[in-house]
């Protein structure tokens, strides 16, 4: 299986993660399952007119392309021209080079949330009409159309995240080529499910916090982040804290609220990304798959039978109270 | 004269694309493209203030904590907050963490694969470098990524994740490290500073610090075998190539200092600028010119605080998305060597004062700064007062404004952010390859790169001139920063 990546409207940091994956150093993992990087712009060595001839061939049909990574939104602007973004060496636009590449590619994969939606490129007035390969924010569509299928048959694969997690690529990648995924694999936004079918919600270390609603006030408390802070781990589908993030780390882990980076429209939240939103002092964005009342019935049970070394440890940003220790037989 | 026109260039961050002018052999004239527009200043305006934290590390994956740490720097300003010493010193760990892997990244991944490249089999080290700095194939790139994992397990202790955190904060840090991760913090720098002793320099980092001299350089060289290691490997290649010679500038260099003391004030690596004189640097010097730039135009170039991006695709002498920043009208350099030479760095100090920056001491200067930092962040790893606060916090006032300046790793970035009804009203962010791949400004000088081009060698039949990828790649460029 041969690779195309290439980089648009982005920031170039899923490759950057990905570089960071554990075990196995990244070109030897490739290299051992056969994926062959023909051309990535970080990564080879193949500079201006060897690189263009490459992607040429691979664009006309006369070189076969298994798989097509895009990394960074699709710039249509400015009035659907794509000057936004001319690759360069090529007086072509990058949109008019993707739309080529897709229609040959066996599989074409988004990496990022930029690539498969718009990301934050498209925020605010979107001032470069950023969109992802085949949605525009949660509207399928995008760059290649709500119709494509690449050759081999599925539509675009949405490896969302901003940024990516190594893995999800590198599992990604694998599972295309030894042929093993198939649409069933891929959520309702295109997402693998391997990672998108958990919520960041599971594994969050600050899970005692949540289950008492024994909230942080501010950056660098240790309680839950949900009430006051903004946090939407638990609408968030990603695996974040069961795999873990540069060893040990997650958005919870490093003391900030999840953005719900793997959605559609994650860059427009409605409100400042660090507070959360409430009405009556009730937060708007609860759990989707719970009926409300009973989230909140439930939180105020929970809010009255709060431990105090729980409700004390969670505005302080050190272990002020230990759990108690019962000594055995007693 | 033929014109050549260079591109995609890669191996630099994002995409570039650059035109040259060639006679007799050599560059005569360049211009350097950044082809890529994605509006970041404006998509911030009307955004609440606090959520700058979330979009500026998201326009460049590889500077990311360097945009974190300038916009919590510009908030901070602007509400009159002073991190605690817990928090200085995890925002220093943090940023230092991400500068020493873009510079290790920057050596074995895009800047060291060009000596594999066939056109040099005649070279007497070729043998050597080609198995071990061929892309993506050769061994030292998978020799080198376990390691950069294992240093990156720093980002996952201090910051949640790299790139994309919001760790840091205007009043500090939002990661409290406890007694034992402080341990293990620096445990980890421990092993990497045993990857580096090791493979890159094949010496402790104090003795690499301590070449004070261009004699103690070629005596330390001439000590060791051409394979002694990654960094011996480079200076007999250098020497063979004679890189010393190739992609001088202007020789100005400036930096915002990096790296806030305990007095708040003082940086380990002080702001200013060198031009064989050091100068202070003072912001209040800085306009940025959008003459040749597709951006609407004031009457004169303008500070960041005044400044606008309005683009203008069709303007007519326009060649880039880049603007012109200049210091009192001045083209200057930023980066590596431009930290370490205002900063008195003996070594690097010499080498400009030999040849100037060129492609051979911009490198050194990335790997001087290795050795030179990561002691450092063992001393501020034990610093950390576990039970001592790590953030405090403040209100944004509905007017305010603010400045951040901070040191990536390619050098001087600077975000200036002025708040009107207690939203943003502007953004303006001036990135170190800004400065370094600016186009020509009002008066017609070219950006340091362009002057830097001038004179690369050029062969007979190439179509992508070796020289010329040497000097754009010892700029070490962030295309995607540069065109935010």
């Amino acid at each position: 299986m041969n690779l195309l990546w290439l980089q648009s409207g982005g920031c170039g940091g899923c490759t950057l993660s990905w570089l960071g994956v554990e075990g196995m150093p990244l070109f030897a993992t490739l290299a051992d399952e056969g994926i062959e990087i023909l051309w990535h712009p970080s990564l080879s060595e193949a500079s201006a007119a060897e690189a263009l001839a490459l992607i040429g061939a691979c664009a006309d049909g006369s070189r076969p392309l298994d798989m097509l990574c895009v990394e960074g939104s699709l710039l249509r602007g400015p009035n659907g021209s794509g000057r936004f973004h001319m690759l360069s060496g090529t007086g072509e636009s990058m949109i008019s080079w993707v739309r080529a590449l897709a229609s040959r590619a066996r599989h074409v994969v988004a990496v990022g949330s930029c690539a498969a939606y718009g990301g934050v490129t498209a925020a605010g007035v979107n001032p470069a009409d950023a969109c992802g390969l085949q949605y525009d924010g949660d509207t399928l569509g995008g760059l290649l159309g709500a119709e494509f299928r690449a050759g081999g048959g599925l539509p675009v694969i949405n490896i969302a995240g901003c940024p990516t997690h190594p893995d999800w690529v590198n599992e990604t990648l694998i599972a295309l080529s030894r042929g093993s995924m198939t649409r069933e694999d891929l959520d309702d936004f295109g997402r693998p499910r391997f990672y998108a079918g958990q919520l960041v919600h599971h594994g969050c270390p600050r899970n005692e916090f949540y289950e008492f609603k024994a909230s942080a006030d501010k950056p660098s408390d240790q309680g839950c982040l949900m009430e006051h802070l903004g946090c939407k781990g638990t609408q968030a589908h990603a695996d974040c804290n069961l795999r873990l993030w540069n060893g040990s780390g997650s958005c919870l882990r490093g003391g900030y609220a999840c953005i719900r980076c793997t959605d559609p429209g994650f860059e427009e939240p409605g409100h400042p990304f660090a507070v959360t939103p409430k009405i009556a002092g009730i937060p708007i964005g609860l759990p989707t798959d719970m009926p409300k009342a009973w989230f909140i019935a439930l939180a105020a049970l929970s809010k009255s039978a709060t431990p105090s070394r729980v409700r004390e440890n969670a505005t302080a940003d050190h272990i002020l109270r230990a759990p108690s220790v019962k000594k055995p037989g007693r | 004269m033929t014109r050549l026109v260079v591109g995609p260039f890669n191996r630099v961050e994002g995409d570039l694309e650059v035109t040259l002018d060639i006679d007799a052999g050599a560059v005569r004239s360049a211009q350097v493209n950044s082809p890529m527009y994605r509006g970041f200043e404006q998509i911030l305006q009307g955004k609440a203030p606090a959520d700058a934290l979330v979009f500026v590390p998201r326009i460049c994956g590889i500077c990311s904590v360097a945009q974190s740490a300038a916009a919590a720097q510009a908030l901070a300003t602007a509400m009159g907050l002073v991190p605690p010493r817990n928090g200085r010193l995890a925002a220093n760990l943090t940023l230092a963490t991400e500068n020493l892997a873009d510079h290790l990244t920057h050596f074995y991944l895009f800047f060291m694969p060009d000596f594999a490249r066939t056109a040099y089999r005649n070279r007497p080290w070729f043998a050597d470098a080609e198995p071990r700095f061929r892309a993506l194939t050769g061994t030292a790139g998978n020799e080198i990524l376990p390691p950069r994992t294992a240093f990156m397990h720093l980002m996952g202790l201090l910051a949640g994740k790299w790139p994309h955190t919001l760790a840091l904060q205007p009043g500090g840090s939002s990661r409290p490290l406890q007694a034992s991760e402080k341990i293990r913090l620096y445990r980890q720098l421990r092993e990497f500073r045993g990857f580096l002793e090791r493979t890159l320099f094949g010496d402790t980092l104090e003795a690499i610090v301590s070449l004070d001299s261009c004699a103690a350089l070629e005596n330390w060289s001439d000590a060791r075998p051409p394979q002694a290691s990654d960094f011996r490997r480079f200076l007999g290649i250098a020497g063979d190539l004679g890189l010393a010679r190739l992609g001088r500038a202007r020789d100005s260099f400036i930096s915002y200092g990096s790296y806030p003391q305990a007095d708040g004030e003082s940086r380990l690596f002080p702001s200013g600028v060198w031009d064989g004189g050091r100068h202070a640097m003072n912001s209040a010097d800085i306009r940025e010119d959008v003459s040749h730039a597709w951006y609407a135009q004031a009457e004169a170039p303008q500070h960041p605080a005044q400044g606008s991006t309005v683009p203008l695709v069709d303007k007519p002498g326009a060649y880039s998305w880049c603007k012109a920043p200049r210091w009192q009208g001045r083209v200057v350099e930023t980066g590596a060597l431009a930290r370490q030479v205002v900063a008195g760095q003996p070594l690097l100090r010499a080498l400009v004062e030999a040849d100037g920056g060129n492609v051979m001491s911009r490198v050194v200067a990335r790997l001087i700064e290795i050795a030179r930092v990561l002691p450092e962040m063992e001393a501020w790893a034990r610093e950390l007062e576990p039970g001592e606060p790590y953030c405090v916090v403040g209100e944004m006032p509905q007017e305010a404004s603010g400045e951040g300046l901070v040191e990536a790793a390619r050098g001087a970035l600077g975000h200036w952010l002025s708040v009107r009804r207690g939203r943003i009203h502007s953004y303006q962010i001036v990135a170190p390859t800004t400065w370094n791949f600016s186009p020509r400004d009002a008066q017609g000088i070219p950006g340091a790169l362009e002057q830097a081009l001038v004179g690369a060698p050029v062969e007979d039949g190439e179509d992508a001139p070796l020289a010329v990828q040497h000097i754009v790649r010892s700029f070490d460029p962030c295309m995607v920063c540069t065109v935010h």
